[in-house]
């Protein structure tokens, strides 16, 4: 009754084919079946946000979605960020020690990747609430929150 | 944590959605947002055969005004309803508390509908459908049905939803523009579920005295609830420290939560109260007319 079946997804501006069985984790098949290892999974129960990739441009958690539900979606995975220099906000992590082990920081750069699209200048207390979506183990956050600040002072610079 | 097999299904109309689930009866689970129901199904927790993805039913994805009825479609997900300009117009206390579900990336995917099937008695939009007197509008292959939120809630995560029904929209009486409102709730952790939510709607007369209120509970019972206010507590107060004190009491009694290993009832209790008190607060502020 769930035989695999051949599902075409968009991934980062590619198509590509996976057999799957329906109950395949979005989060498995990025990893096992299309090799990008970048989404990191955590909990695999929403919880922990080390999976969140990028549906349709909004984020999302890749172990709360089933493979099979993302053809006619464009998934956007942290392979497609600074691919050739560092983004604005990875660079901000990465000058505000923003990171540590680095193993839920693909999850929360696709979470504000796209949060600071929606809201170039967000208050504190914002970027506090967005990132409680996803837990960090190492920095106690505070550098986090210094680094989205000042990722989104710099990308609002950079707009013409 | 990976889900039990299931046969997967992607209707492309209300009514082919219907059709399947009526084919597969108490086999199929409709699928939403899939925030509460993924956790489920990858924990074992639901083991349906067959899976009704809804989320290209985008004609379940909607909001609008009607003669005085705020009316959302049950694919509409968290982050529109706590954004859309035409609910924080119409309903400002729905969009806060909407605005508090889960975290950013959850409240993206998360609907309204799902929501409110799924049922867990802390969640904030049955606390805010049950406070507002919101009707559940429910789609199956015999027809369409109507029920007021408060029978809609039967108990943890139970609500009364034959196999192939589904809920197609959600009816708010849209806000008095003269009403305030107040939302509040308790969590250890930002973002996790409410120990307790309340939430309260409040209506002063032209003099300052209340005309109006209404507060109900969620997350101490199986269900949310509408306290009961006898008039003759609150109707034509003047509403100063002391009143919200006494209101804040009388809604403390009125409640019966259980002991359980990490809340203890008293706790709960206590916790009521101060929201209860916190919120009526908020609504004085934010109502039109200035309090005396």
């Amino acid at each position: 009754m769930s035989d695999k079946r051949t599902i075409t997804l968009t991934v980062n501006g590619t198509t590509r084919e996976a057999d799957v069985e329906p109950r395949r984790l979005l989060s498995d098949v990025l990893r096992e079946d299309l090799g990008l290892t970048g989404t990191h999974v955590g909990c695999e129960h929403g919880v922990c946000g080390a999976c969140t990739v990028l549906i349709d441009d909004k984020p999302a958690r890749a172990c709360l979605t089933y493979a099979v539900q993302m053809e006619g979606h464009e998934i956007t995975t942290i392979e497609a960020v600074g691919e050739e220099t560092l983004s604005p906000l990875q660079q901000a992590l990465h000058e505000e020690h923003g990171l540590q082990c680095g193993f839920c920081t693909p999850g929360i750069v696709m979470t504000f990747e796209a949060f600071l699209r929606e809201m170039p200048d967000p208050s504190e207390a914002q970027v506090r609430d967005v990132l409680s979506g996803n837990l960090c183990r190492c920095t106690g956050y505070q550098n986090i929150v210094v680094a989205v600040l000042k990722a989104a002072a710099v990308m609002r610079e950079k707009r013409p | 944590m990976k889900p039990a097999s299931f046969d997967y299904h992607r209707p492309q109309t209300v009514e082919d959605a219907l059709g399947l689930l009526a084919r597969f009866g108490e086999t199929a689970k409709p699928i939403a947002g899939g925030q509460s129901l993924g956790p489920m199904l990858n924990m074992r927790l639901a083991r349906p055969r067959h899976l009704v993805d809804l989320n290209d039913l985008v004609e379940l994805d909607f909001v609008r005004v009607v003669d005085g009825v705020l009316e959302l479609g049950a694919m509409t997900r968290h982050q529109r309803v706590a954004t859309s300009a035409e609910v924080r117009r119409a309903h400002p206390l729905l969009a806060a508390a909407a605005a508090t579900i889960g975290h950013y990336p959850i409240r993206q995917r998360g609907t309204l509908g799902g929501s409110l099937v799924h049922a867990d008695p802390a969640a904030q939009m049955p606390l805010i459908a049950v406070l507002a007197n919101a009707r559940i509008v429910i789609g199956g292959v015999g027809g369409m049905r109507e029920i007021a939120a408060c029978d809609f809630f039967q108990s943890v995560m139970t609500v009364d939803l034959r196999a192939g029904e589904i809920v197609t929209s959600v009816r708010f009486p849209v806000l008095a523009p003269n009403a305030g409102w107040g939302f509040r709730l308790f969590s250890r952790r930002h973002g996790d579920f409410a120990m307790v939510a309340v939430a309260a709607t409040l209506a002063l007369a032209d003099d300052g005295r209340v005309a109006d209120l209404k507060v109900a509970v969620g997350g101490v019972a199986s269900v949310p609830f509408r306290i009961d206010l006898d008039a003759s507590v609150f109707a034509g107060a003047t509403p100063t420290a002391s009143w919200i004190e006494e209101i804040s009491a009388h809604v403390a009694e009125r409640i019966a939560p259980e002991d359980n290993a990490l809340v203890p009832a008293e706790y709960r209790r206590e916790l009521t109260e101060a929201l209860v008190r916190d919120g009526i607060k908020d609504a004085l502020r934010n109502t039109q007319v200035e309090a005396a």
